[in-house]
């Protein structure tokens, strides 16, 4: 069996939850190797071994995350140079699809992105996407170069399965190009102490029901221990931020419960969430088309039900 | 400054968009279709750049026979001139083979020397979001996507990107490739005016050839991908909905109580 990269999805070698699935599925194609871009790979090197990843290549040039995608693009270059693998996978947000756009015009590889599910197949790996907001599912292969795939969230269970993580240095000497768009200025959000949207198995987004008020909608996320959405509509308002947006513009999630609250369910929300497991709607319109989507639905005033909603799951909870 | 925007031409989001039987690509003769919401975003920024730098703006486009709609409305909105790549062998090109034709276009109008290429933050049917990145590294031209907030003052580009942990400015000089997302401005509608004077713009006609490429090079038989499967999800079984009588918000945690979610 031949190696599968996955690119390790981190902050200053804190693992975001994607790698341990990039990991999980790279298992099922072949022998996982991670490659760590950044700092932190000594600190991340546990956990990449403890769910598969036989090599660590490490590159920790900070000049490969001052600069906007191209170098990660050009150091994934240099390992598959290098490795020959099967596949790489890419976390599919929207840095990672980027780095995967690159990688396969250098490569002259395929690409796939968004996908949910990978498995290995006849002549490669195959993944399944979701299309047109949802109401399609489409499978494809990579017919040329090493099979590229961005992987969304939430797409696999994963489970542990040990293996060395020997880290090996990548030596790459990145091009002046890859340094022309550098990033002068991060300035962090505000942490909001709730699990991350698109990690998130429960999501509770508002939307302009909530005419600006989200704090029932928070209320019932903390109950619930989840993350909090908005409709563009809200975000619009100025409402909630942006990066709590969730749609075709916004994030895509796939929870195993999405609860929306006052929002109508125009097609560009739905293309964010209409894969979740579980849906339920809070909606004073019993016409929203949200309703259509729904396991659960109440038709009724966001302020009334939310409070209701949150004061009994407390109690149910102790 | 001058400034070449690419803008795709895609089936309505609104209409019943589906994957044709034949060779599962998508369906773009059985719905209407129009200029990608998202690249208004594209052309509007465009638009303002070149006001203010006394520059052009010319719009391109890869598609069908109808994707001169979408070059159309871009000059009704007020780009300059077009230009539509159009060959029966670009059918079912994926993204490489796109940002190929796009490349070259993009070279052939601007005599190898782009100044500033805009594009949207994706297509509303792909959704890909890969075109630009791969558009920059064929042009070898600095990226500065999914620009929520952008400022050109000769040829220096200052862009904020909203990211998952942080929002982020970055830096780059022209020549450059941007993306442009959703928020950065408000799209104008086309004015009277400026329909009737798209009618007098030029729009230029390309096929594979005047681009000096192949048929080998593009198209669904050489696309870097392939589709084994499409399936019609089924529509999602309407569950239990209720009217809140006072207990809505009990109902509600019964429910998730009933569905192990407490
Ligand atoms: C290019 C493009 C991209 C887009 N991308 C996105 C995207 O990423 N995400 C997104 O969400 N949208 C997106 N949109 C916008 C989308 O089309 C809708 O406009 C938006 O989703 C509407 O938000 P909403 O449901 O909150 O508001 P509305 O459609 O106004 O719905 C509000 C709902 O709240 C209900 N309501 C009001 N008061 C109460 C109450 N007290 N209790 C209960 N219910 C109440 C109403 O009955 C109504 O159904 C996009 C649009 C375009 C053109
Ligand atoms: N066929 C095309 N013709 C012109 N521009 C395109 C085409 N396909 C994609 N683009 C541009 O690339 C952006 C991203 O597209 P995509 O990668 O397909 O999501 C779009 O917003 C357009 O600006």
């Amino acid at each position: 069996m031949g190696e599968v990269l996955i690119l390790v999805d981190h902050v200053d070698g804190k693992l975001r939850k994607a790698t341990a699935e990039l990991l999980t599925i790279a298992r099922r194609l072949g022998e996982p190797s991670a490659v760590h871009i950044g700092p932190g790979a000594e600190t991340a090197q546990v956990t990449l071994a403890k769910y598969g990843a036989g090599k660590v290549y490490v590159f920790d040039d900070p000049a490969a995350l001052g600069h906007l995608v191209a170098p990660q693009a050009e150091v994934l270059a240099a390992v598959v140079a290098k490795t020959n693998p099967v596949a790489v996978l890419i976390p599919s947000n929207s840095i990672g699809k980027e780095v995967a756009a690159r990688l396969a015009i250098k490569t002259e590889s395929g690409v796939i992105t968004d996908a949910v599910d990978v498995q290995a197949g006849d002549g490669g790996p195959v993944a399944t996407q979701s299309a047109f907001a949802g109401s399609y599912t489409v499978k494809s292969q990579v017919t040329k170069g090493a099979a590229i795939i961005a992987v969304k969230p939430n797409s696999a269970a994963i489970s542990p399965a040990p293996a060395a993580g020997a880290i090996e240095r990548v030596d790459v000497a990145l091009s002046d190009l890859a340094k022309a768009a550098p990033i002068t200025e991060r300035k962090p959000k505000a942490k909001s102490g709730r699990p991350e949207l698109t990690e998130a198995s429960i999501v509770v987004s508002g939307g302009r029901g909530t005419g600006g008020d989200f704090s029932p909608v928070e209320g019932f996320a903390d109950t619930l221990g989840a993350a909090v959405g908005a409709s563009r509509a809200a975000v619009d308002a100025g409402w909630y931020p942006h990066s709590n947006q969730v749609g075709q513009t916004g994030k895509q999630v796939s929870p195993q419960l999405y609860v929306a609250c006052g929002i109508s369910g125009a097609i560009q929300h739905r293309a964010g969430m209409q894969t979740s497991k579980t849906i339920i709607a809070i909606n004073k319109d019993e016409e929203a088309p949200i309703f259509e989507l729904v396991d659960f639905g109440v038709i009724g005033d966001l302020f009334n039900v939310l409070p209701q909603a949150t004061d009994e799951v407390k109690k149910r909870k102790g | 400054m001058n400034i070449v925007v690419c803008v795709k031409h895609v089936p309505d989001a609104q209409g019943d968009r589906t994957f044709t039987d034949s060779d599962m690509t998508v369906d773009r003769e059985g719905v209407d279709g129009l200029l990608s919401e998202l690249d208004e975003y594209a052309v509007e920024e465009s638009l303002k750049l070149a006001e203010a730098s006394g520059g052009t703006v010319t719009v391109v486009t890869v598609g069908p026979a109808a994707a001169a709609d979408a070059v159309k409305k871009a000059l009704q909105m007020g780009a300059d001139k077009g230009v539509h790549v159009s060959d029966e062998a670009i059918h079912g090109s994926d993204a490489p083979a796109t940002s190929l034709i796009l490349a070259a276009a993009v070279k052939k109008v601007t005599d190898g020397a782009p100044e500033l290429v805009v594009t949207g933050m994706a297509s509303t049917d792909g959704t890909m979001g890969v075109v630009p990145a791969m558009l920059a590294e064929r042009l070898g031209l600095p990226q500065v996507t999914f620009a929520s907030e952008l400022s050109v003052v000769d040829g220096k580009i200052t862009a904020k990107r909203d990211s998952d942990a942080s929002t982020e400015t970055i830096e780059a000089t022209a020549p450059a490739l941007i993306s442009v997302t959703d928020q950065i401005n408000e799209p104008r509608y086309p004015s009277f005016k400026g329909i009737m004077a798209a009618k007098k713009k030029p729009v230029e006609q390309w096929t594979l050839a005047d681009l000096g490429l192949d048929a080998s090079q593009v198209g669904l038989a050489n696309s870097w991908t392939k589709v084994v499967e499409v399936a019609k999800r089924p529509p999602r079984q309407q569950g239990e909905i209720i009217t809140d009588e006072g207990d809505g918000g009990v109902k509600l945690a019964e429910f998730l109580a009933a569905h192990k979610f407490l």
